[in-house]
């Protein structure tokens, strides 16, 4: 994009997406990294996301829409500030990663795909996570947590509504 | 951060540099590392797949195709420009080894990218991590920008004539693009949705160039291969199935975790003495050899089991991505299978008719049949089911989710009965899990 005052990205993604689709044999590579990576900073694919990208590669907002469909870390709602994502896929179940979800479920008071009201934190069930090995395990954002136990749920959210809080105060001031 | 494991009768090749501060390329130089890339420089491609062959590395993907044969079928004249591709996608359930080379040893997948490229002939090669794994792509990125400062990678790589450029990429939630066509479709900005074959990649492959595609575990290997010798390596293993392999045992087991072992390691021993036996002192009941799309085997099935890809094959299931998946008497067969399949369903693309209904319907008689409303008739049914998705769609994921269910059904027939008219489930726990 030539006009970066254009852009609903920080300067700094949007300078790395000036680079990111000049980096492969063919622009398009930069899809799905791209749409992830614009995900990261607005917190969903929202229209404008959607319509950005498309330009910035050179495709219709529907086959972005199309591709974009595809993969389940990509949304199109926000989600909270602190995405907690529970495997409990078979490694995870069996060292008890269905008791790690409810007790994220009760703390939290939202299920599956649910949103707190504050908007600090969602929850999600997600599929194997690569930590079977250290189950059950879950993901923050991108951030692994393993070998839990219920009992560690309340202290995992106390540190992410702590960093919540610092960064809104950080804001505000 | 994952934990590290020993055991004394782990063979470290892939896993030598583990915990030693590797990811720092001078680091990693000073473990010996890039000097298997230097020699290939020197001896050429002929020389690089021979070597190959004789190592008898087979690929740690799941399949197990020799992975110097693989790299032979690419021809040596293209028209267009060829690829190396490296499968970080590592999506398969009960499977978690590529995330500690990605954490421990990234200079030894960009070294393997940079071998495989010299032998077939390749100027550009890419590593793709799953988007779960940001943080291990952070370092991958890192890895890459200071193989690139050090002139490892780029226009004259180690001073020669050269070019070799490495490209990381991530992906954004899909086990599907773990097959190797879906992989190259998701990286040239598509659904991931695989294409037909033949062609094979090796032939017509990323933007219709021949493009060689490994696991990460199978090109974190390269490197050593190199360095020990094919014979050396070849001779750690069993007949046709060189080397070792990274081992990812999980479940009901004292010491879970990522062991390093010769092929043809025996299964039982892997459980009971490599990863502690079964947790609590409790009874073994069933174990997943090699992935969630690997058929279940029985205590009395392990007692002499060598893990390789024969061995295994021969005893009715696969070696697949080498996790071991440990399951004790309390569990509820039913709903581990109910769980396995939720998962297929979950991550079938949706192409073919009878992965996509199957896995659904399979879903939904698991459930129903989980939550005690089964007849008899089910389990035939069930059976029946997964037949009939076998052999029948384009991509092996289908397989892989009939396979299992298959496996739990024949294996398992009484517990299904268990179930049976309305019967709770015998280990209820998580019998609330939704009725479709
Ligand atoms: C549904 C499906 C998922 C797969 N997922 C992976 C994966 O996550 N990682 C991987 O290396 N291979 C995966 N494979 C196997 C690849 O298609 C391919 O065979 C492999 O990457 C080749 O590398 P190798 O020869 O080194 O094993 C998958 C295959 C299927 C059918
Ligand atoms: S077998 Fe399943 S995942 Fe593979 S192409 Fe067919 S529908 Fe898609
Ligand atoms: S099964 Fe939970 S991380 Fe693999």
């Amino acid at each position: 994009m030539s006009n970066e005052t254009m852009s609903i990205f920080s300067p700094q993604l949007a300078a790395r997406f000036d680079a990111l689709v000049q980096k492969y044999p063919v622009r398009r590579s930069a899809l799905v990294p791209m749409l992830l990576y614009a995900q990261d900073e607005i917190g969903y694919l929202s229209d404008a996301v959607i319509a950005e990208v498309a330009e910035r590669i050179g495709i219709t907002e529907l086959d972005v829409r199309n591709v974009a469909t595809y993969y389940s870390m990509l949304r199109f709602k926000p989600a909270g500030k602190f995405n907690v994502q529970v495997c409990t896929n078979i490694s995870c179940m069996l060292r008890g990663g269905y008791d790690i979800f409810e007790r994220f479920q009760e703390e939290l008071g939202v299920g599956h795909k649910g949103v707190t009201q504050d908007g600090v934190f969602s929850l999600e069930e997600v599929e194997c996570i690569g930590a079977c090995c250290w189950a059950p395990a879950i993901q923050v954002n991108y951030d692994f947590h393993d070998d839990l136990t219920p009992e560690q749920v309340p202290g995992i959210l106390a540190g992410y509504r702590g960093k919540a809080n610092a960064e809104g105060k950080a804001a505000h001031a | 951060m994952p934990r590290l494991v020993s055991h004394p009768d782990e063979v470290k090749i892939v896993t030598r540099r583990f915990g030693q501060g590797a990811a720092n390329i001078d680091r990693y130089v000073e473990l010996g590392g890039y000097e298997a890339a230097k020699k290939c420089l020197e001896q050429g491609p002929d020389w690089i797949i021979n070597e190959m062959k004789a190592s008898n590395l087979r690929g740690r993907g799941g399949a197990g195709f020799p992975t110097g044969m693989k790299w032979s079928f690419v021809p040596k004249q293209s028209a267009k420009p060829k690829y190396v591709l490296v499968n970080g996608d590592e999506s398969e359930p009960g499977t978690c080894k590529d995330h500690l080379i990605f954490l421990h040893d990234p200079h030894a997948v960009i070294e393997g990218t940079i071998i495989a490229g010299l032998a077939i002939g390749a100027k550009l090669g890419f590593i793709y991590l799953r988007g779960e794994y940001r943080y291990l792509l952070e370092i991958m990125e890192k890895a890459v920008a200071d193989a690139y400062a050090k002139g490892f990678l780029g226009k004259n790589i180690f001073g020669s004539d050269v070019e070799f450029n490495v490209i990381t990429q991530s992906g954004a939630g899909a086990y599907e693009v773990g097959e190797e066509s879906a992989l190259m479709e998701s990286l040239e900005g598509k659904r991931g949705v695989p294409r037909i074959k033949p062609p094979f990649p090796a032939v017509v492959g990323l933007y219709g160039g021949p493009t060689v595609i490994n696991n990460a575990e199978t090109i974190a290997t390269v490197p050593h291969v190199i360095s020990m010798g094919a014979e050396a390596y070849a001779a750690v293993g069993t007949p046709r199935n060189g080397g070792t392999r990274l081992f990812g045992v999980s479940g009901h087991v004292e010491r879970p975790g990522v062991y390093e072992l010769p092929m043809g390691y025996n299964l039982k021993k892997i459980i009971y003495d490599v990863a502690g036996g079964v947790r609590g002192g409790r009874k073994l009941k069933a174990v997943v050899p090699g992935g969630s799309s690997t058929p279940v085997l029985l205590p009395e099935e392990i007692e002499s089991l060598g893990m390789d890809f024969d061995q295994v094959g021969k005893a009715g299931s696969m070696l697949g991505s080498g996790g071991v998946v440990v399951i004790d008497d309390q569990t509820c067969i039913v709903e581990f299978a109910l769980r396995t399949i939720s998962f297929y369903q979950h991550e079938s693309c949706g192409w073919c008719i009878p992965c996509r209904e199957g896995t659904d319907w399979l879903k939904k008689s698991l459930t129903r049949f989980h939550a005690g409303f089964g007849v008899e008739k089910d389990i035939d049914n069930i059976r029946y089911l997964a037949e009939n998705m076998l052999g029948r769609t384009f991509c092996p994921l289908g397989d892989a989710a009939a396979m299992p269910i298959l496996g739990f059904v024949k294996k398992f027939r009484k517990e299904f009965e268990d179930h049976l008219n309305g019967k709770p489930c015998p280990f209820a726990k998580h019998a609330e899990i939704a009725l479709v």
